[in-house]
């Protein structure tokens, strides 16, 4: 017996060490991402797998700095109609090919010829693409467009390997190679998606975690249980109604960051029949006036959210902090109304059947009821909503805007006379003019200044009302270690451990 | 008449069945609201590549010559691909058919095994604490919403005792111990509630044969008490269950929805509730052709067991 238990303990010494377990980080997304191809990707929740596998030119930093990622440096020609960008040298592709001006002028041309792209127009402007050297591509512009610099922090500036785009043609979404610190292992539609270190990344000691599973679960409970039993160690966008519960739970932790965007409800102002209601601009600022943004943040979201009353929240260097969020003024309100010929205005807001922005509209309707505004809620699925906001066929509709970067991306569309998102059909020449001179200029200082003339004019037009801005909240497990929150929402793998 | 008629006369009819239920789901997707070209456009307002959406999918062409364009390739085998990840369709169901198998076989055998003897037993017993206690579990399984009960057991062995995953799926192949700890829970929360139907049919299909002429009479011949109810009564107890389980065998296949989506199963309920919100036509009439052919093919294996089970059918059908 005494035999057969040394025999036993001997064999268990003699069994080789195991290697080092590999580091999994198992993150949870609210949906499951659409294609895996930068040029043809539409979903949000596909930038976070992105992050992971394809290096874009160049990213933002958490105080939204446009900082060269795959980019080494970048110069404006004067007129700001072209740009020279040098390139980082000895990066290569997930498939061994080599990274350079060639492949750079092929994925940018891939972005605009690709059927179906929805990166043509971010980078409409780009009219061609020198190799000017190996290492050096120079964007000739068809204008002066400083936040190109922007679009080219998200999927238009991401890399794809032109042997893998030219091999798998439309299908590179199922298998894509890009220059990212983890290559593409594996998708199980609504299953998952795995993704493994790349050994020869050019950065590769500031990634530390081997693998990561990218885990769809719609269900936000269900998500929450999985971070919490420990199945997951992240999970994005957690709803506000969660932080309670993790908040109360030692192992898990939650951080929240401003949202780039922004709730908004555009008002018709000269789109079609229906555009007569709220034409006068009298009538709009009554309403503006009888809302309680911060109340109306306190009551539907515990506050956990932010009041907002521009085209960037109050945490951006480019809010203009001469026209704070307004106190309510009911009596002015009143009196605008009466000025107007309207004391009991009556018009109808569409809301899509969700549970935020139907919430907010009903606490919006008990306020404007004060000032003796008659707003009536009309429930509309939301890409009918959508549809009929470009038809003109509304008063006023509950939307969001998800956020840009760059501030261009949140207000030009939106707020010029030919903006394609200009439902409203807002036109000013004055905002026109600075929103265009703010695409010229590279000084940022000067552009906030322009940003801020625009902000007071619109502050007075009230062509849209901005509402509150949303915090992204990342929910992880203690065992992660060196976690920084972006405003993207966007989780970053620099840097980032598991204990 | 012979079985293979009887099976040949079924199978001619499922063609225009099959046909009518083509027809339904696509009139059915014309009607849901809003522009699939522009909810796949998402936040992209530019027109034109809207439009560049219309043509790619054929949305631009008139809907019988859509139809006509999917019929044709679906008899084909061609499914086409999903709109939203590019992915062919044909590959979405062959990677979802096994997991929605596998819970829906996992789901029935744990239905089975809890309401078939309950069943019984309650049946036997009519009138004592053992029949009610039995009905008050049937009555919960029934009644107790699957997305409850499956969040409850996720809190408690996932969450709190920390013995079960809360939520995904590994294929047997990758991993045997890890697929059955990830199936269990979700096959135990839609087994229960299967499990409550198939107890109240055994018990009254039981009931009606206890109180049969041959019962008592096997009974009068001195047969086993234990003989009577397994032999006599439960085999002729048997038939309208078979059909019945049938039936709820082809609802499990047609895919659990809130199962799969509080579980993060990636079955066919959760590729079905995508593809809807995210107006992947393509997908959503995959998967709903191939549900309701599952559907009419379990009903004509239901039917051929009753067949053979019956044998007084055999001279009328």
């Amino acid at each position: 017996m005494n035999a057969i238990l040394t025999a036993l303990i001997a064999l268990l010494l003699l069994l080789p060490c195991p290697a080092r377990a590999q580091s999994v980080l198992r993150i949870g997304l609210n949906d499951d991402p659409d294609a895996l191809d930068p040029t043809i990707s539409r979903a949000y929740t596909g930038r976070l797998v992105f992050a992971a596998l394809c290096d874009k030119l160049f990213d933002v930093t958490p105080d939204l700095k446009i900082v060269p990622q795959l980019a080494a440096s970048y110069e404006w020609a004067a007129d700001r109609k072209s740009i020279v960008i040098k390139l980082r040298p000895g990066v290569r592709f997930q498939d061994g090919e080599p990274f350079n001006a060639e492949a750079v002028r092929f994925n940018i041309e891939r972005h605009q010829n690709t059927p179906g792209s929805f990166r043509k127009s971010e980078i409409g402007e780009i009219q061609s693409v020198d190799v000017v050297n190996d290492l050096t591509v120079r964007f000739n512009l068809s204008q002066p467009l400083v936040p190109l610099l922007a679009a080219l922090t998200d999927r238009a500036g991401m890399m794809v390997s032109p042997k893998a785009a030219r091999a798998l043609g439309d299908k590179l979404g199922t298998q894509p190679v890009c220059a990212g610190p983890y290559r593409f292992v594996q998708r199980v539609a609504q299953g998952k998606i795995v993704v493994e270190r790349v050994a020869d990344y050019w950065d590769r000691a500031s990634f530390s975690i081997d693998r990561i599973e990218f885990v769809p679960i719609t269900d936000s409970s269900s998500r929450l249980a999985s971070l919490r039993s420990g199945d997951l160690q992240m999970i994005e966008r957690v709803s506000p109604t969660d932080l309670g519960e993790i908040r109360a739970d030692p192992k898990v932790k939650v951080v929240g960051v401003p949202e780039l965007g922004y709730q908004m409800i555009p008002l018709n102002i000269a789109n079609g029949a229906k555009s007569k209601t709220l034409a006068d601009v009298r009538l709009r600022q009554a309403i503006d006036l009888a809302i309680d943004r911060e109340t109306l943040v306190k009551t539907v979201f515990a506050g956990e959210y932010i009041a907002g009353n521009q085209f960037v929240s109050p945490a951006s260097p480019f809010y203009d902090a001469k026209v704070p969020v307004g106190k309510r003024d009911v009596a002015r309100a009143k009196q605008l109304l009466r000025e107007a010929g309207q004391p009991s205005l009556t018009f109808t807001l569409v809301v899509p059947p969700e549970r935020d922005r139907q919430e907010a509209a009903l606490i919006l309707q008990a306020m404007l009821a004060e000032a003796g505004i008659t707003m009536t809620i009309q429930s509309q699925e939301n890409v009918t909503m959508l549809q009929a906001g470009r038809r003109g066929d509304f008063e006023a509709y509950f939307t969001f805007w998800s956020g840009r970067p760059d501030p261009d991306g949140n207000v030009y569309s939106f707020t010029t006379c030919k903006g394609a998102q200009n439902d409203s059909h807002y036109c000013n020449a004055d905002v026109d003019a600075l929103l265009t001179k703010a695409r010229h200029v590279a000084d940022l200082g000067e552009r906030k200044k322009l940003y801020d003339q625009a902000t007071e004019i619109m502050q007075r037009d009230v062509p849209r009302l901005i509402l509150w801005h949303r915090r992204v909240f990342t929910g992880f497990s203690a065992k992660v270690q060196g976690f920084t929150p972006y405003p993207d929402g966007i989780i970053r793998f620099r840097g980032l451990r598991l204990n | 008449m012979a079985l293979w008629l009887y099976v040949a006369r079924r199978l001619a009819v499922l063609v225009p069945t099959l046909f009518f239920v083509s027809v339904l789901i696509f009139s059915l997707q014309q009607l849901l609201p809003g522009d699939a070209a522009v909810a796949l456009a998402g936040e992209e307002h530019d027109p034109a590549v809207v439009a560049a959406i219309r043509a790619r999918y054929h949305l631009d062409r008139p809907i019988p010559v859509q139809y006509g364009l999917w019929l044709g390739r679906v008899l084909r085998g061609d499914f086409g691909e999903s709109l939203r990840n590019r992915i062919p369709v044909r590959e979405l169901l062959a990677s979802k058919l096994p997991v929605t198998v596998e819970l829906a076989a996992c789901s029935m055998a744990i239905a089975l095994l809890i309401g078939i003897p309950a069943g019984i037993v309650s049946a036997v017993r009519k009138g004592t604490s053992v029949d009610v206690v039995a009905n008050l579990l049937a009555l919960s399984g029934l009644s107790v919403p699957h997305f409850w009960l499956g969040i409850m057991l996720i809190l408690l062995f996932a969450v709190r005792l920390g013995w079960l995953p809360a939520s995904g799926y590994v294929p047997p192949w990758e991993d045997l111990r890890q697929n059955l700890t990830t199936i269990l829970l979700p096959s135990f929360v839609l087994g229960t509630g299967v499990a409550g139907v198939m107890m109240r049919h055994t018990r009254s299909a039981m009931l009606q044969t206890l109180g049969a002429d041959y019962v008592r009479t096997a009974r009068a011949k001195s047969v086993p008490e234990r003989l009577v109810v397994l032999k006599h009564a439960l085999r002729n107890a048997l038939i309208p269950i078979i059909t019945l389980g049938a039936i709820e065998f082809g609802r499990l296949l047609s895919g659990a929805v809130l199962t799969e989506q509080v579980f993060a199963i990636p079955g066919f309920g959760k590729l079905l509730v995508d593809g809807v919100f995210n107006r992947d036509y393509a997908v959503v009439q995959a998967v709903v052709l191939v549900s309701a052919s599952l559907y009419v093919l379990l009903n004509l294996g239901a039917d051929v067991l009753y067949f053979l089970a019956n044998p007084r059918l055999r001279g009328s059908a």
